[in-house]
């Protein structure tokens, strides 16, 4: 690989009074464009070594340094308008509205105000939030979600090569973390920034990271990799414990609906004659179909048996299709709609809604099977 | 969790109107009853004499003169040392002046007033160091409580996106310490106002002269006229005070 963009050589962070050092002589290269995950458990000292970089905390050894220059003792404050950094209270200043709060580092950097005011829509508009309706608010009047949105522009709004997150999504409820981060994978697409992301969840850190260093007691390193390495190939007990039973399972976040062989389920589109239906349905394998609209939406799960059981019109009989996928959907997404599906599959449908095939359990458990938990989908 | 921000500020609008209702409701009351007390009582030429109008209007000044220089005084003693004792290093010099100013307070006023006339003479100059030295505990307390309760998330965001320690102290610790520092000083001004009554005692004028000359003379209308002055005056500044504590909170708290 490249030169990395940040390294961290020998560095130390020890306090008065105690033996063993927060951070004991850690060495860690981030590359330009990666998300680098830090997980470990709680007191490990991976928030620690977060704030060394941009050194919130001034390490007590080692040197650090930014695309190859040594930043170890320069102005401590100067550095940071350069590194964007995101915490997991988010922290907005009360006081001032949201154009302010997302101001703040072009203004410490001295850009003028037009410029300032253009950047602070660009980045509102960035994190999904309407300009129009948001920059002149104050803080207290935004949702936990909402706020670490604003957080994240703030952070972004100089256009730093590199971003320090602490656990950005912790402190929000589940469903809205989900889409925050979804949200957020798909901006880091786009902006290739180089990001160093502290978590203790290691569903999130599999999620978000291209590589995860997993951390020990003192900042060790226990284990340093691509999610896919470390799920398949754990270094030692202490990684294996850490990322607990159902490491294939979690695997499964890393794969798409796109990567499995799509089952061949014959589709019948509306109108659709009764006989013609049957004739399709006893030809099909598994003795059932997708009744499609117009359109080619999916609608309802057609077996034979149900189709003889009733008189009913054609759209009426079987069952109605509630829930579907597309083909950027991780396969643990596609293991839970399939659960909840009558039939033990789930419909894949393409970005406008028309139907691409079906996916089954089988064809999950055999992609499994076949690599082991193995190769990368992207 | 679309958590929306519960509705503080509708709660806080109806202390605030409260705060600013009742000095006023208190002042008028006082008002009525000085008045009274002049028109319904026996006045005669020696309370006359005491309540000159030039007399009175001079004592006034004086009180507010008293009231204000001293509570400069505190302002700019006080402000500055809770700044110093809440930045790192001087934790230690912190506990150790809010007891000592604690025990400043705890001393009756007229004693403080007085111990100070034996080291520094009399004079208007000793009652202001006296007033100043009673009621720099509250503005004292308040800008340490202030800049203590400052969300420590967002000094450390300001302290991550590049503040230096004196921006992250002027632009978000004081702005966000503010109203709680202003009641510290609104405080300190009542104080003063009310304390500024005991001046006279060694020789710093004020209305105390008024209530102080009724009591010799055995004259109560004047007694009561004076104290029922005092007491508006302090209510004017409480008040005010209020006003001010409202427009100088910081938007978006």
């Amino acid at each position: 690989m490249s030169e990395p963009l940040i390294r961290l050589e020998n560095v130390t962070k020890s306090y008065p009074g105690t033996e063993a050092p927060a951070v004991g002589n850690l060495t860690l290269d981030v590359y330009a464009g990666e998300v680098l995950v830090l997980v470990g458990p709680s007191g490990c000292g991976k928030s620690t070594t977060l704030r060394l970089i941009n050194r919130l905390i001034e390490p007590t050894g080692g040197r650090i340094f930014l695309k190859g220059e040594d930043v170890t003792d320069i102005d401590s404050s100067q550095l940071r308008r350069k590194i964007g950094y995101v915490i997991q209270q988010v922290g907005l200043f009360p006081h001032r509205t949201i154009a302010e709060n997302i101001a703040t580092v072009p203004k410490l950097l001295g850009w003028d105000k037009a410029t300032t005011t253009a950047r602070v829509d660009e980045m509102l508009e960035l994190v999904s939030m309407d300009p129009a309706v948001y920059r002149d608010r104050y803080p207290k009047e935004l949702s936990g979600g909402q706020a670490q949105r604003v957080g994240v522009a703030r952070a972004l709004a100089a256009d730093p090569d590199v971003l320090l997150m602490d656990e950005p999504f912790g402190a929000i409820d589940p469903i809205t973390r989900d889409r925050l981060q979804n949200e957020f994978l798909r901006l880091q697409q786009d902006l290739k920034k180089t990001i160093v992301f502290v978590t203790h969840d290691i569903d999130e850190a599999i999620k978000m990271g291209n590589r995860i260093a997993i951390l020990r007691e003192g900042s060790e390193i226990a284990q340093i990799d691509t999610p896919e390495v470390i799920l398949s190939d754990p270094a030692d007990e202490f990684v294996e414990n850490f990322l607990g039973s159902g490491a294939i399972l979690k695997g499964l976040t890393l794969k798409k609906v796109r990567d499995i062989d799509l089952h061949d389920i014959p589709a019948l589109e509306m109108p659709v004659m009764r006989d013609e239906a049957l004739r399709v349905l006893e030809a099909s394998p598994e003795k059932t179909a997708v009744l499609l609209d117009k359109d080619h939406k999916p609608l309802r799960w057609i077996s034979e048996a149900s189709l003889n059981r009733t008189t009913q019109p054609i759209e009426k009989s079987g069952k109605p299709i509630t829930i579907d996928l597309q083909p950027e959907d991780t396969l643990q997404d596609a293991l839970g709609v399939m659960l909840q599906s009558s039939v033990g599959m789930a419909v894949v449908v393409d970005r406008s809604g028309k139907y691409l095939g079906c996916c089954s359990i089988e064809s999950l458990a055999s992609l499994i099977i076949s690599d082991g938990g193995g190769t990368p989908s992207s | 969790m679309t958590m929306v921000s519960p509705p503080r500020t509708e709660r806080s609008t109806l202390a605030e109107r409260l705060d600013l209702i009742v000095a006023p409701i208190f002042a008028v009351i006082l008002a009525v009853i000085g008045g009274a007390v002049w028109l319904y009582s026996d006045i005669d030429d020696t309370t006359m004499a005491i309540l000159a109008p030039e007399k009175i209007q001079n004592q006034m000044i004086q009180t507010l003169v008293l009231g204000f220089s001293s509570s400069a005084l505190v302002i700019l003693i006080a402000i500055p040392i809770g700044i110093a004792v809440t930045r790192k290093g001087l934790p230690r010099l912190k506990g150790f002046l809010v007891d000592t100013l604690g025990l400043a307070q705890a001393l009756p006023a007229y004693g403080l007033i007085v111990l100070f006339f034996s080291w520094f003479g009399a004079g208007i100059g000793t009652v202001i160091i006296a007033l100043a030295t009673f009621s720099l505990l509250p503005v004292l307390r308040n800008t340490i409580v202030g800049l203590e309760q400052v969300d420590h998330a967002v000094i450390e965001a300001g302290r991550g996106m590049g503040y230096t320690r004196r921006q992250v102290l002027f632009q978000i610790e004081l702005p966000l310490a503010v109203p709680v520092i202003i009641a510290g000083i609104r405080t300190a001004i009542v104080i003063n106002i009310g304390m500024a009554a005991l001046a006279f005692l060694i020789g710093g004028g004020g209305l105390g002269e008024t209530i102080n000359s009724g009591l010799k003379l055995d004259r109560n209308p004047a007694i009561l006229i004076g104290a029922v002055l005092v007491a508006i005056l302090a209510l004017v500044f409480d008040f005010l005070s209020a006003v001010a504590q409202r427009y100088l909170k910081p938007k978006g708290m």
